[in-house]
């Protein structure tokens, strides 16, 4: 996803009073809703059954308030999680900030995971950081407005003003009369009043729920291996369906003798289909490179694997591919070459355009002048590979077409767009088909893209019959879609006194640059430049965590580390008085971060770790990087152990305003940084005439436990800004930590990821 | 095709299947146990792991002929309520993020436990090596298994 990035003046928010109406239609009234006790979950959790507890404690009848929640005749409240889950605990985090406005309790809120419904919700999507900074006011109101209707439900109850009515753990007061009620003997009530114009929202310091640690509220069915999962998904009737994907990038199907296969035990039927119509055109989550397949479909997983082996395909080489695609409501053209592509190949074609002027997208006084006339001159390149997105659990996704509508179930990041590309596909109108999503067992980016959502219903519709479709780990990790390869050159000029006159950035990539040219150090330095370049590949690439800044911060960081080093400087320091130039007086007319914030972090980070109070043995490195409207500054200490570098701490500190559920956010936190370390010291995707040369965890090497921080320490700066991201944020910085702690503890500086590159030996 | 006589979490069971079908498929297609998770299929990210007997194993490299008369404890049977000391150790140090690795996690710590309830660090690093985690929860598992063990000392 771009970053989309506003500026904002922090303010503190006092009592604020909000119109709801331009927001009505997502408080559309459905009937009240009368339900029995058996609400917990989908109908396809077959096993997952409620505990006796549960079932006591469910009310006879359910009142729906708005979309977002309903309470029923017993004062318990299910709140709806609007957005997609995967892993960054939204779905517990979204309805605390509900529950907080509602005046509920949060032990008694039963969480059910909303399909998708963009009559009631609003942006029911996985990315950018952002459920949480687009969520935060209509989630707010979700639970103010039906608050409000409970005091003017036992307003009416009690004859007396609404004013009087003061609200808090679901239960209604009015103290002058030393009246009180649970909000379950009003809730129908309540759901027959008409929705308020206005509500107030809580003063920030009020807050009860929000800024509280609240345990995950799917933790009991995950730590018992309960079905949450798409892969997990069971249906009487339902068969399992495979695709047997080209082997290289730049190939495509000929021809396939399906003569074996179709002979062996537990197969239905093999046949090719086409993933889109011919002259349907593309969003940008329909990414995939491969789109004329050939799909078995049998009883069992393992009876499939085993048919897809059978098959006998000839493929041939693809054309070259000149397309137009709607990006987000623009169309745009896109280009794929024709041919096989080598890592080899790639690099050399990436060191070559960062040798070359490139396209100038900021300069900022004279910086050719400046380079000629300065004391010292510094210049490093950076560079990075692919990488995959390796989720934990594969690409899979159910679905069952039937004649007239279509129900889809699974694990996707863009419900919303999947359903205009699947129901256009299956020649069904929107309102016929349904979508469910799933828990994730990870996202990552890589189910933005949700090509296997069309794939399944294709499937479905060809059977007339309820399907799953499964990716193994080999297709997941081979068909895309990557986290692009990217290459960053740098030069820095230094008058002799130490300063910083200018500096240069040229980024560029395969088949995108990953350049921010208005970040810092943009603003804090007189004579900036910043060049874009790119190169066009038919290898599909899309959004890796943090898109761009998973490689341009770890680049720039490393830089600016040798730049303070050159210099003379604590590293700290150094970027310190650059933020205050850019603060005080910056250069040039738009810079996209705030300076102080970007000061606070760096700031306490250096308090939190002690920085400055060196250790024998401890090698330390730091970084500080804005991205996803939040700011992040990072110190990692490494020792040498046996002669391999050991992380033993990473220290945090984090700007991203209001935090809704702190224990949560660390853990995310905590999993940015080891996620960070692990790719740039370890992952990489290499291809050789259009093939990944890696296509399982054997020799693609992830992190493991042992090469985790021993300790991470996560400081989050306190805050009355609304709540900012926090998915990606603490992930792009470390990398930038980790190479200046490693310079630190070996004396190399390392410039190209992955920093260690020996196979995979652990299993 | 070949029938076998299966005792997966304290339960007989039978099945007629393909001798080479991977305990795992055996569990997720045949026996609707879905909570022993598909990761790579090859040994290598632990998210299949199961209890045979006593021990530890990954479930995709465990052909359904291979498993005899041992007993099968799945993540679904490690315990009646989920109140195994891992999984409330698990639960109270709110491990997971997306959850999907969990299960392969808390089997192969609870095997470890039971082999070796007072563990040094680097030998939980040595049990745990071969479970990824893509999440990157590997600090939390580490929490969580020292509690785990103290919990289980206390016993
Ligand atoms: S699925 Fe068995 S070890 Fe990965
Ligand atoms: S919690 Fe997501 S893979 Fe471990």
């Amino acid at each position: 996803m771009p970053d989309r990035i506003r500026r904002r003046t922090p303010k503190i928010k006092e009592m604020t009073l909000i119109k709801t109406t331009y927001n009505r239609r997502s408080f559309l009234k459905c009937s009240v809703l009368a339900g029995g006790g058996m609400m917990l979950g989908f109908s396809w959790l077959a096993s997952c059954k409620p505990t006796p507890e549960q079932v006591r404690s469910m009310p006879k009848e359910w009142f729906e308030i708005n979309g977002y929640l309903k309470i029923g005749d017993n004062g318990r409240v299910t709140i709806m999680s609007p957005n997609p889950e995967i892993g960054q605990n939204v779905k517990t985090s979204m309805p605390m900030i509900v529950a907080e406005e509602l005046d509920t309790d949060w032990n008694e809120v039963i969480v059910e995971q909303a399909p998708l419904n963009t009559a009631i919700f609003k942006r029911q999507l996985a990315g950018g950081s952002q459920s949480i900074r687009q969520g935060w006011e209509a989630l707010r109101m979700a639970g103010a407005t039906a608050r409000h209707m409970l005091v003017m439900a036992a307003a009416e109850v009690w004859q007396v003003p609404a004013e009087e009515i003061t609200t808090e753990a679901r239960t209604l007061f009015h103290k002058t009369s030393d009246k009180s009620m649970g909000y379950g003997e009003v809730a129908s009530a309540a759901a027959k009043l008409p929705i308020p114009e206005e509500v107030k929202l809580k003063d920030v310091k009020d807050f009860k729920i929000i800024g509280t640690s609240r345990k995950n509220v799917d933790g009991l069915k995950i730590v018992t291996g309960q079905p949450l999962y798409g892969l997990d998904i069971q249906k009487e009737g339902m068969l399992i369906a495979m695709i047997a994907h080209p082997p290289a990038f730049g190939l495509q199907l000929k021809s396939v003798d399906d003569t074996e296969a179709k002979k062996m035990p537990g197969i239905k039927d093999v046949f090719t289909i086409q993933t889109f119509n011919e002259d349907y055109k593309k969003s940008a989550f329909d990414n995939c490179s491969f789109t004329n397949l050939v799909v078995v479909v049998g009883n069992t997983t393992w009876e499939v694997m085993q048919a897809k082996k059978a098959l006998k395909i000839e493929w041939d080489r693809s054309p070259a591919i000149e397309e137009q695609m709607d990006i987000f409501g623009r169309t745009m053209d896109v280009r794929f070459p024709a041919g096989l592509e080598s890592s080899g190949a790639h690099r050399e074609a990436m060191v070559e355009k960062a040798g070359i002027k490139q396209n100038v997208v900021r300069k900022d006084g004279n910086p050719e002048a400046v380079f000629k006339k300065a004391a010292k001159v510094i210049e490093r390149s950076y560079s990075c590979p692919f990488l995959a997105h390796n989720c934990m659990e594969p690409m899979n996704f159910f679905a069952d077409v039937m004649e007239d509508k279509a129900v889809l179930n699974g694990p996707v990041q863009t419900p919303e767009f999947m359903e205009r590309s699947v129901a256009e596909r299956l020649g069904l109108p929107l309102e016929k088909v349904d979508i469910q999503m799933t828990r994730m067992g990870g996202g990552f980016g890589r189910r933005l893209y949700g090509h296997f959502l069309t794939e399944a219903g294709v499937i479905s519709q060809r059977m007339k019959a309820p399907i799953k479709l499964v990716y193994t780990r080999e297709d997941d990790m081979t068909t895309g879609i990557y986290r692009p390869a990217y290459h960053a050159f740098y030069r820095a000029a230094l008058d002799k006194d130490n300063n910083l006159i200018a500096f240069h950035v040229r980024a560029g990539g395969i088949p995108e640059s990953p350049l921010a040219a208005n970040r810092f150090p943009a603003g804090g330095v007189d004579n900036y430049l910043a060049e874009d370049w790119s190169i066009d590949s038919n290898i599909t690439v899309g959004a890796f965590r943090a898109p761009r800044s998973n490689f341009i911060a770890g680049a720039e960081q490393s830089f600016l580390d040798e730049v303070a080093e050159e210099a003379g400087k604590d590293p700290i320091e150094f970027r310190l008085e650059l933020l205050k130039r850019a603060q005080e007086n910056p250069v040039g007319e738009y810079n996209d971060y705030e300076a102080d914030r970007y000061s606070g972090v760096l700031e306490l980070v250096r308090e939190k770790s002690n920085w400055g109070q060196e250790q024998d043995g401890i090698h330390r490195g730091v970084s500080a990087y804005f991205c996803h409207n939040s700011y992040v500054a990072q110190v990692l200490d490494m020792t040498i152990e046996n002669d391999k570098p050991v992380v033993q701490k990473v220290t945090a500190a984090i700007d991203c305003g209001i935090v809704v559920n702190p224990d949560a956010a660390t853990n995310l936190a905590e999993g940015g940084a080891v996620d960070g370390i692990g790719h740039a010291m370890y992952s990489g995707l290499t291809f050789k005439d259009g093939v990944a040369e890696q296509n399982n965890f054997d020799r693609y090497r992830l992190i493991r436990y042992s090469e985790a921080p021993k300790e991470i320490e996560t400081h989050f700066v306190q805050s009355n800004i609304d709540p900012t991201g926090l998915g990606e944020p603490p992930f792009p910085p470390i990398m930038g930590a980790l190479a200046n702690a490693l310079y630190k503890a070996t004396g190399q500086r390392h410039y190209h990821q992955p920093f260690i590159t020996e196979k995979a030996v652990v299993g | 095709m070949a029938n076998f006589n299966l005792n997966i979490n304290g339960k007989k069971q039978q099945i007629d299947l393909d001798p080479t079908t991977p305990m795992l498929w055996v569990l997720r297609d045949h026996f609707k146990l879905v909570g022993t998770k598909y990761g790579c299929g090859i040994s290598q990210c632990g998210a299949c792991t199961i209890h045979l007997g006593d021990n530890a194993v990954r479930s995709c490299q465990l052909p359904v002929s291979a498993v005899g008369e041992q007993a099968i404890t799945t993540i679904e049977g490690l315990s009646e309520n989920g109140d195994h000391p891992v999984q409330k150790a698990w639960l109270e140090e709110d491990v997971y993020q997306c959850g999907y690795c969990q299960a392969g996690q808390i089997m192969n710590a609870s095997a470890f436990l039971k082999s070796n309830p007072n563990p040094t660090d680097e030998q939980i690093e040595t049990a745990m090596n071969g479970n990824i985690c893509r999440c990157g929860t590997y600090t939390r598992i580490k929490k969580a298994i020292k509690k785990a063990a103290a919990h289980i000392e206390n016993i």
